[in-house]
């Protein structure tokens, strides 16, 4: 099961065509490891590369350089177009949370629950609603399964798009950024999901700003800076007694 | 009835920019007279080697009695279907082209006596074994005879039950004849004359038939000028002018002997158009109106989908051709796309030597003509709704696991809908409309068919009033139908 799940980053690296200039490193020779049933959190400055990190280990962007090991899948470097059947692989594997959510408008809440487990997974509509009302009934939204998503708060859409990614059962979850879009009084019930999702076992990938959630929440932290690995350690070692000087300068920013 | 319009657009500009000073002192004894030089050989066009001269019967006729009269007469160009309308609205003095004494124009204008004896001329494909004479055809299901609207030839094929189709110009039905389109052409004799003796691939089927008269037509107040007219064609036939002048265009034969008197040519029963009469036959139109929309309309959509799908998403191949398939359509006016699918694809099939007619029947081509164009409009609608959706749609769809077509059938298509179908509702509005210029190709929808029966009972206001009445019954609905949907649908459930 550890190994099976496993998810490992090696020396990954992406470059973003950028105007006239030529390109930019967005990602540069990054490694990194999830175990299974591991909650790990991607803190860093905007720009460092977290989200493209997020997306590459999806397949929803390509990279140039280096290996991606979901499981069993492996993804390598491909140009932009090329046949994604590694990719549909590795995201049957891990579900993915956005920023902005990204509900699915014409559907109810329910509709927006059961539309991949029916037609991507072959799911009877029957058990695909059961499962959908079970995963609502867990992140505390059982009553609005009949809602649309423009009839929800912020704070409801982003847990309407976490219970949507469970309900494809997948063995790992990537947030990316879950709770930036949300008031802060928001906030804390995505966040409360995430954390109950962490003592289930589920392995977590987040990219985030909350470094107190991450303290919390996180098994281990990783700090990504200018496409770069700059630090990496429990959240005591790494918020606390950080050992490189940019890991220190992005603390000091972002607690003021 | 664009034409009408654009030629009433012309009048009114040519009034504006001085036709006042067609009754100037110097110019009082002028008399202007009529004629569409449209309308064909051999009675008023243009010359082919001097284009913006008039030749014709008619015009060595209207010199020769400029000249008994001792007034000049001037040409003015005016759209056949209207000269006994702009008669009555003092465009102009006479009128002088081929028109037919009938029961219904003399009852709006005065007739000089005839100046030609005509007779109707049936032609038939010289290869034609199954009947000989027009009267052959009587009975016969599997016959469709051909004619000009509005003329004696068609009123007698209605007599005689045998079914016809009717044409807006004389050239059409003959090269219709020779393809195999209808079976006969049953016209006037002169127009059989020019376009037809000559044929390879046409014969006059039995002698012509029927005598009808042209005459000269007058306000019914001017007897006076009426009655020199008169006078002055007297004198022309007994000079032998008028038999020179019909000996040069081929028109001279035995009957133009005989004259006539426009009274006694009328004196037969006058047959109103009842509404009881017409409105069936709008109806029918309306039908055709109907059937021609709604199947170019679903030609559209099922042809823009994957023209907009081609220029979004496919390789750059398709995308250009998509791309050039939306700007030819959308840049091409429908007229000519419709003469081209019905007149010139049958005669481009026999040059290029295809093996195959191409011979689409009207109401194919018709709806071709506007579903092929219609398609780009469409296409572009359909490629605006669908780029409109943000692309984390298509990215939340792939970390469901799903394919691209499968986040487009599920999750894009359906909220571009919403985007779409007000937008479409609107243009199924406009095609509709357009569904009038299908008439140009001798299908008979709800605006042919007002043409067909104002100019046959010159009832304009009376039928033009029950066909707008047709028109805004199918079009108010319509319009309702788009607001719902837009009400419906223009806006996400919740938001």
């Amino acid at each position: 099961m550890n190994n099976e799940m496993r998810i490992s980053v090696t020396n990954v690296s992406k470059r973003f065509p950028d105007g006239k200039k030529g390109q930019r490193v967005v990602l540069d020779g990054v490694s990194l490891e999830v175990n299974a049933g591991e909650t790990v959190a991607l803190i860093g400055p905007s720009g460092g590369g977290k989200s493209t990190l997020l997306r590459c280990l999806n397949g929803l962007n390509s990279f140039d350089a280096g290996e991606i090991r979901v499981g069993a899948v492996v993804l390598r470097p491909t140009s932009p177009g090329q046949g994604n059947g590694a990719a549909r692989q590795v995201r049957r594997l891990l579900g993915m949370v956005f920023q902005d959510f990204q509900l699915f408008p014409h559907l109810s809440v329910l509709g927006n629950l059961t539309e991949a487990p029916v037609h991507v997974l072959g799911l009877r509509q029957a058990a695909a609603h059961e499962r959908g009302l079970r995963l609502l009934e867990r992140v505390g939204l059982a009553d609005r399964a009949h809602d649309y998503a423009g009839q929800l708060s912020g704070g409801q859409k982003q847990r309407v798009a976490i219970a949507r990614a469970l309900a494809m059962e997948p063995r790992g979850l990537l947030c990316d950024e879950v709770t930036s879009a949300l008031d802060p009084e928001l906030k804390h019930e995505v966040l409360g999901v995430l954390e109950d999702l962490k003592h289930d076992g589920m392995t977590l990938l987040l990219v985030t700003h909350e470094i107190g959630f991450a303290r919390r929440a996180a098994d281990r932290i990783v700090v990504l800076a200018e496409g770069k690995v700059v630090e990496e350690g429990s959240p005591g070692q790494v918020l606390d007694r950080p050992r490189t000087e940019r890991t220190r300068q992005f603390l000091a920013k972002v607690l003021g | 009835m664009k034409r009408r319009a654009f030629v009433c657009g012309l009048l009114m500009a040519a009034v504006a920019l001085g036709v006042g000073l067609r009754r100037s002192p110097q110019d009082a004894d002028t008399l202007v007279w009529a004629a569409d030089a449209e309308g064909g050989a051999p009675y008023v066009f243009q010359d082919p080697e001097y284009p913006q001269e008039q030749i014709g019967f008619e015009v060595d006729l209207a010199k020769a009695l400029a000249k008994q009269l001792g007034r000049p007469i001037r040409f003015q160009q005016y759209e056949f279907a209207s000269l006994v309308s702009g008669l009555e609205r003092g465009d102009f003095d006479f009128a002088m082209n081929g028109l037919e004494i009938t029961p219904e124009r003399k009852s709006k204008v005065r007739f000089s006596k005839p100046y030609y004896v005509y007779k109707q001329q049936f032609v038939v494909r010289a290869s034609e074994q199954r009947f000989h004479t027009l009267n052959d055809c009587q009975g016969r299901a599997d016959v469709v005879i051909g004619t000009l609207e509005g003329t004696v030839a068609e009123r007698l094929l209605d007599q005689l039950g045998i079914p016809k189709k009717i044409y807006p110009g004389a050239v059409e039905p003959y090269g219709d004849l020779a393809l195999g389109r209808i079976d006969g052409v049953f016209l006037d004799l002169p127009i059989a004359l020019y376009y037809a003796r000559n044929h390879p691939k046409l014969k006059f089927a039995g002698p012509a038939i029927a005598p009808g008269y042209y005459a000269i037509a007058f306000r019914s107040r001017d007897e006076a000028l009426a009655s020199v007219f008169n006078h002055a064609l007297n004198r022309l036939r007994q000079s032998g002018d008028l038999r020179r002048i019909y000996e040069k265009w081929g028109l001279w034969n035995d009957d133009q002997e005989l004259g006539g008197d426009a009274d006694e040519i009328t004196a037969q029963a006058i047959r109103p158009w009842t509404p009881a009469r017409f409105v069936p036959l709008l109806v029918e139109g309306a039908a055709v109106t109907v059937l021609v929309a709604v199947l170019s309309m679903l030609l559209a959509v099922a042809l823009g989908l994957p023209i907009a799908l081609a220029r979004l998403y496919g390789p750059a191949p398709l995308r250009w051709l998509a791309l050039g398939y939306v700007e030819f359509f959308r840049g091409i006016p429908i007229l000519l796309l419709l003469y081209f699918l019905y007149y010139g694809l049958p005669v481009v099939a026999v040059n290029l030597n295809l093996g195959l007619t191409l011979n689409l029947a009207p109401l194919q081509a018709a709806i071709l003509g506007l579903g092929l164009t219609y398609a780009a409009y469409e296409a572009e609608i359909y490629r605006a709704g669908i780029s409109a959706l943000p692309a984390g749609q298509w990215e939340a769809a792939a970390a469901l696991g799903m394919s691209q077509s499968l986040a487009f059938r599920r999750v894009i298509l359906p909220q571009a809908i919403r985007i779409i179908l007000p937008p479409m509702t609107s243009d199924f509005v406009a095609l509709f409309k357009d569904t009038s210029v299908v008439s140009v190709i001798a299908v008979v929808e709800l605006s042919k068919q007002y043409q067909i029966l104002s100019k046959a009972s010159l009832q304009y206001l009376e039928i033009g009033l029950a066909t707008a009445a047709l028109y805004l019954a199918l079009s108010i609905p319509l319009g309702h139908l788009s607001r719902y949907l837009e009400k419906k649908w223009g806006q996400a459930p919740g938001e």
